[in-house]
């Protein structure tokens, strides 16, 4: 008898053991996250919580009584947003397939606190006040002197060659600035080289027809080709219809583009700014008609269909940078110049970065870690 | 099978067909489907953004739902303005506010205001407002992008690219991984360098990073092409299904009307020479 009592207080022993080591025991484990500036952030992380079993989240805010219930919160690590100043309470309930409770835990009152900083992301606050540093020493440098070497880029120089190529023809110029809204850097260079463009037609007494997909996007780029055409002395020659409104949809504008494609049969076509599927389309119409055309992106993936369709493609950072190359202004000179002192700095942080990390030295790559 | 499926059916094979009839050349066909979705497009965009974008987020914000009973101070008088607007028009301007359960944010007067201002592009005397509205959103933009630009295109970029060449029980394989990736990046970087001239040793790397961007464009190239076609395929698949007889053979019907119209036209109008200018 004495044994079978030991025996079943050694089992019973066991169980409770097994079950402090390996069982279901809920567990919360919130912390204040510093990483944002607002505060309001605490870190949740549950364990214990069976896999069959659901599990609800719920807030107390101090000096009130009521549990309210965060719905957001589905995942065992989660984030979740409080008011600062405020010291909250968070509980959570595992529930059976049921709903029974099975078990709750919860944990000590917490405050967050709004900061001025946000440490995490000092990298690239310095990153920027670096870039933004050279550029503007590199803009004051170049409006003292004004010989800033840039080389030569092919697509560039062929704008004044395909436009005059349209005058000889008597056709028109189609300049197709992308179909995104202004809000993107892309168009708001396209729209940049438009009045470029729109300077060289009104010197060569060409037509220009800019069809265009965002209300925005029209409105500016008459804007601009009004102001080209006053500077170049031909304010008779413009008039709002040259920059047109066409519609908002992706491939409708494709369609409307072609069908003025192969109407007016332009001699030069310019296709500058933020493009998506519809730039093979484009391009491939204004490669049927036989006009000379000159692209120039952002957006990566369409690259490389403008390489394959048009005569000239200015690929990313030389579609950024042609303004300053077309309009030769000693700020826009010396920002490509500072630019390019960043990218020597980036080439150089890489090589270092790469033998640090093959040496084993891992801090120097997690300064540029992005949580 | 309902009439209204039966005439979407041809709807659909009609403008699919006349869409591509532009392989042949411009044509009748190619214009009908075009215009016909160029402004259903711009018309539908135009729709989505007042009553998705303009009546929820901007009226829905100046003057959400209220009770007429809880109203004070300056709301009395917002409001007002509001009932005035109701008699405008009532289904843009339902009695007392808009649904939705926004909450009312009076910041949004300044979006109204710049709104107001693109407006006043109609109006000669007062054109000169819109530029606020269009230096508004240049700047914004700009300044917007700027961080998350610096974020994701050049510190991840950074990050990503430091990658050890030996150590970490690394073989062959990866070592020649990661130095592919280094010496892409890094003379791709170079490619774009504006302010030194192309000779000599910087010729040599910028040439190695042309080669890098160019092998990119086309694997690019290749991926996009295959979805392309897989869109291709679609589409046809949606012309057989309209080609049976639950249609009325929409496809085969349509197809033979449009290819003899086509031929007819021709055959009617040569096309004319193209003039050259001397």
């Amino acid at each position: 008898m004495k044994n079978k009592v030991i025996l079943l207080m050694v089992i019973l022993l066991s169980i409770f053991i097994f079950n402090f080591a390996f069982g279901n025991e809920l567990n919360i484990e919130v912390e204040v996250d510093n990483s944002e500036p607002e505060g309001q952030l605490l870190n949740m992380k549950v364990t214990g919580v069976e896999d069959n079993s659901t599990f609800k989240v719920f807030k107390q805010l101090d000096g009130t009584t009521e549990w309210i219930e965060l719905k957001s919160i589905d995942k065992l690590s989660s984030k979740i947003y409080i008011g600062n100043d405020i010291s909250t309470i968070i509980r959570v309930v595992t529930y059976d397939n049921e709903g029974n409770i099975l078990n709750e835990a919860i944990s000590e009152p917490l405050l967050t606190k709004a900061k001025w900083f946000n440490t995490t992301r000092l990298t690239r606050f310095l990153f920027l006040v670096i870039t933004a540093g050279l550029i503007l020493l590199y803009i004051s440098k170049a409006k003292k002197k004004h010989d800033i070497f840039l080389r030569p880029i092919a697509g560039l120089k062929a704008f004044e060659e395909a436009i005059g190529r349209a005058t000889e023809m008597g056709k028109s110029v189609l300049f197709i600035p992308g179909i995104m809204d202004l809000d993107q850097v892309e168009t708001i260079s396209g729209i940049i080289l438009l009045g470029h463009v729109s300077k060289m037609t009104a010197r060569y007494e060409t037509d220009l027809n800019v069809p265009v997909a965002r209300s925005i996007v029209m409105e500016a780029g008459r804007e601009i080709v009004r102001e080209s055409y006053m500077s170049e002395g031909r304010p008779d020659q413009f008039n709002n219809d040259m920059v047109h409104y066409l519609t908002d949809d992706q491939f409708a504008y494709a369609a409307g583009v072609n069908g003025i494609m192969l109407r007016e049969k332009p001699a030069a076509v310019f296709m500058q700014g933020k493009f998506y599927a519809e730039s093979l389309i484009l391009a491939e119409t204004g490669n049927s008609i036989g006009a000379i055309q000159i692209a120039g992106t952002g957006s990566q993936a369409q690259l490389p269909f403008f390489i394959t369709a048009c005569d000239y493609t200015l690929i990313g950072e030389e579609f950024f940078a042609a303004s300053a190359y077309l309009g030769q202004d000693p700020k826009l000179l010396g920002s490509i110049k500072g630019q390019d002192m960043v990218k020597a700095a980036i080439m150089i942080i890489i090589v270092v970065g790469v033998l640090f990390e093959s040496f084993g030295a891992e801090f120097f790559k997690k300064l540029f870690e992005i949580g | 099978m309902s009439f209204g499926n039966i005439f979407g059916a041809w709807v659909t094979v009609f403008l699919t067909l006349a869409i591509l009839s532009y392989l042949y050349k411009d044509n009748p066909f190619y214009k009908i489907a075009e215009h016909v979705y160029v402004g259903v497009s711009a018309a539908y965009w135009g729709t989505i953004a007042f009553w998705n974008q303009v009546w929820p987020n901007l009226f829905g914000r100046l003057w959400p739902e209220y009770d007429p009973a809880t109203l004070t101070g300056f709301n009395k008088f917002w409001y007002k303005i509001y009932n005035g607007l109701t008699w405008f028009s009532s289904s843009i301007f339902p009695e007392n506010g808009i649904p939705g359960n926004q909450e009312q944010n009076l910041w949004y007067i300044i979006a109204f205001l710049l709104g107001l201002f693109m407006l006043a592009r109609l109006i000669p005397s007062i054109n000169w407002l819109g530029r606020w509205s269009l230096a508004y959103v240049v700047g914004m933009a700009a300044g917007l992008r700027i961080y998350g630009f610096m974020s994701s295109n050049v510190i991840a970029q950074i990050h990503g690219s430091i990658l050890p060449l030996w150590g970490n029980g690394m073989g062959i394989g990866d070592t020649i991984n990661n130095l592919v990736l280094i010496v892409g990046t890094v003379t791709g970087l170079f490619y774009f360098f504006f302010s030194v001239e192309h000779k000599g040793i910087f010729g040599k790397v910028s040439r190695v990073g042309i080669y890098f961007l160019m092998i990119s464009f086309g694997a690019s190239f290749g991926f996009a092409v295959m979805g392309r076609i897989s869109l291709l395929i679609g589409r046809f698949n949606i012309l057989i299904e309209y080609s049976k007889e639950q249609y009325g053979y929409a496809t085969i019907v349509l197809l033979v009307v449009m290819v003899a119209t086509l031929l007819i036209l021709n055959l009617k109008k040569p096309e004319p020479e193209e003039e050259i200018v001397e």
